[in-house]
């Protein structure tokens, strides 16, 4: 080989959640990355083309990309993470991610691995067995995962400490909102980024909910619900519990129609009674001046109710 | 459920097409006065849909409906049940706190197949009714699941046969007769005769039946393929018409999967591999993989039904969107909604029916069969 290998990572789904492992696993391993760009209308419109119709916008994003690195990359990596801890699991539509993307985009090589406790797909060795197809060392890719893991553990530590230092910093001054939504939407350029940006410029301290101490999270959401099962849904929930007196406001965003979502959202609001809450949906259909107008009253109710119990 | 236990349990629980046979088994083991939730109407989903979330799925509008009209009628104690990877295992849980924040005071009996052993349930059960012996809890349960088979063998018999019954309504009148006598025994083998002697029975119903007649399979999600007021009655409609309907979900073959799931998934992930290379989640794996089957058995058409929003068959929709195109056998899709329109489905019934005659005449005009 003399090329490196041109490995396409959407940039969509888990890829915000995993993408610094992931790039640094593949640079140790001598691959070359292609990332697809932020989304944007023409990646959307290719998505909505292909994806069927009542799937989630999520879905119908991440195939987009999928299609824009068709001809740019060799193959495709994306990786099936069924279930990470016991009894838990994530939404089934993560399980059948790369069985659609071959379906709907033919001619298209993915390469996957299975995350899934339940039948001890581990994920570590199921990174070991992709590696194993770029190098046949294998100190060079336990050394390139546990690298990944170690950059992975790295950012998640600096981001909890810049959102503790952030509430430090607040002194109570501006009203604080936990945005409760998955990463792949809070860090989408085209869902919940421009969101971010416009409650940012309306003097609210944003704080968002995937970045927090997961393991502390999964536990502390027993006191909203019980029988909640999707690990991404626990640690996002429990964020709610873990910033607890620090928040004067929660604000779910939810992609159109989201299966998990949908319930654990009416769950915590008829469950959380002292916070207000705000739920948006978001689908390829977004009246920008109708969702302005909504994130403006919610940002105009905190701060009067700040004022109030200030004083 | 640190409530305090009511002086006298009156039992409630959600509508499963005409397995409340053997629901009712399940309930009577509390010892308490069980009550029927009516039959579903637009009523039930009126007010079901009205306390759900709008992406809520419409098994979740209708069981939340179910409730409501229990509730109504004085219940205290519901039951609920789910599984799989399904997110109704997690219905029972927000259902609990839509109802509790409308003012009603209730327990609701959950089963979560990820979280409960079989251990728990008999606990649970023991915790509501102290003076409940191992004995009738385990006889309680054999007597459920012998009425959910024999409601499924009789019921299997007419879906195939009802199109072709030469006197209009022999079978339906001879199925709710059925009912009636399941409903009153409460032995095993008692069970046992009455599903001999209505079997027997249905057989005696002359019917007329062509040599070759369409054959349609009926594939997809599992609470609105069973509960027919859900589907518009989609299978008496084609019935209708003189065809003969398979279905392949049923209760039995879900209770069976508690055990053999892992058999069963990989069965079909190899009859699918083409299509599929890992299990996508709950029903949708064996959607695919019974589809190919019944195309290969040489069904007419297949239908695949769901709720709106059903993830995992969603997902399955784009394989089968596919096996569709490769095998060039039809596949009308439905999805179910609280909003859904009836005459539409009927008008989309009625052209797949055309459709699917046509096809047959000319494969049989031409001789050649590849068309």
């Amino acid at each position: 080989m003399s090329n490196p290998v041109k490995i396409g990572i959407p940039r969509a789904l888990l890829c915000h959640k995993y993408f610094v492992m992931w790039e640094e696993f593949f640079k140790t391993l001598g691959c070359q990355i292609v990332l697809s760009p932020e989304t944007n209308q023409q990646i959307l419109k290719e998505g909505l083309k292909l994806a069927v119709d009542e799937s989630c916008l999520s879905l119908k994003i991440l195939l987009g990309h999928a299609y824009y690195l068709k001809d740019k990359a060799d193959v495709l990596f994306l990786p099936r993470i069924v279930s990470s801890h016991k009894g838990e699991s994530t939404c089934v539509k993560l399980w059948a991610l790369t069985d659609i993307v071959r379906n709907t985009i033919p001619g298209i090589e993915v390469i996957d691995y299975t995350v899934d406790f339940n039948e001890f797909k581990f994920e570590s060795i199921e990174m070991f067995k992709v590696g194993w197809q770029f190098s046949k060392n294998p100190v060079k890719i336990i050394q390139a995962y546990l690298k990944g893991k170690e950059k992975l553990a790295e950012k998640h530590a600096k981001e909890l400490k810049e959102q503790w230092e952030l509430i430090k910093n607040n002194k109570k001054v501006k009203p604080s909102v936990l945005i409760v939504s998955h990463p792949y939407t809070t860090y989408d350029a085209y869902l919940g980024q421009p969101i971010i940006n416009f409650l940012k410029l309306q003097g609210i301290n944003v704080l968002l909910s995937d970045i927090v101490d997961h393991a502390k999270a999964r536990k502390l959401v027993r006191n909203i619900s019980t029988d909640m099962y999707w690990t991404y849904n626990k640690e996002i929930v429990g964020a709610i519990e873990y910033y607890k007196g620090h928040i004067d406001g929660i604000l779910f965003l939810m992609t159109f129609p989201c299966g998990p979502d949908s319930l654990v959202i009416d769950l915590c609001q008829n469950k959380i009674k002292d916070i207000p809450i705000v739920v948006i949906t978001l689908d390829e259909l977004q009246a920008e001046a109708g969702l302005k107008t909504r994130l403006e009253s919610f940002a105009d109710i905190l701060k009067m109710r700040k004022k109030k119990n200030g004083k | 459920m640190e409530n305090k236990l009511p002086q006298k349990i009156k039992v409630g629980f959600p509508h499963l097409g005409n397995y409340w046979v053997g629901f009712k088994e399940i309930a009577s083991m509390l010892d308490g006065e069980i009550i029927m939730p009516p039959p579903i109407t637009r009523k039930t989903i009126e007010i079901g849909a009205k306390q759900s979330p709008e992406t809520a799925c419409v098994p979740y509008k209708y069981t939340i409906g179910n409730f409501l009209e229990c509730l109504e009628k004085g219940a205290n104690v519901l039951i609920q049940a789910g599984g799989t990877s399904c997110r109704y295992a997690y219905y029972g849980e927000v259902q609990e706190a839509a109802l509790k924040k409308m003012g009603y005071d209730f327990i609701m009996i959950r089963f979560v197949a990820k979280k409960t052993s079989i251990l728990k349930i008999l606990l649970k059960f023991r915790k509501m009714n102290p003076k409940l012996s191992y004995y009738r809890m385990g006889k309680g349960f054999c007597l459920a699941y012998k009425k959910f088979e024999a409601v499924d063998k009789v019921e299997d018999f007419i879906r195939k046969n009802i199109g072709f019954e030469v006197k209009k309504g022999s079978f339906e009148r001879t199925f709710s007769q059925f009912l009636k006598e399941l409903d009153g025994v409460h032995e095993l083998n008692l069970i046992r005769q009455v599903k001999d002697k209505y079997l027997e029975e249905c057989l005696k119903i002359e019917i007329n039946k062509p040599a070759n007649p369409l054959r349609v399979g009926i594939i997809g999600e599992f609470y609105v393929t069973i509960e027919s007021f859900s589907n518009f009655f989609i299978e008496k409609e084609l019935g209708k018409r003189g065809v003969e309907v398979h279905r392949f979900v049923s209760i039995t073959h879900e209770l069976q999967n508690l055990i053999f799931s892992k058999q069963r998934t990989n069965k079909y992930l190899k009859i699918a591999k083409p299509y599929l290379k890992h299990h996508i989640g709950a029903h949708g794996t064996e959607t695919i993989g019974i589809a190919i089957e019944l195309i290969e058995k040489g069904f007419d058409g297949l239908i695949h039904i769901k709720p709106f929003g059903c993830v995992p068959e969603v997902s399955s929709m784009s394989m089968l969107h596919k096996i569709s195109k490769d095998f060039k056998t039809p596949i009308l899709y439905f999805s179910f909604d609280a909003q859904t329109s009836e005459t539409g489905v009927k008008t989309r019934i009625e052209a797949f029916y055309d459709m699917l005659k046509m096809k047959k005449n000319k494969k049989h005009g031409n001789k050649t069969g590849n068309n």
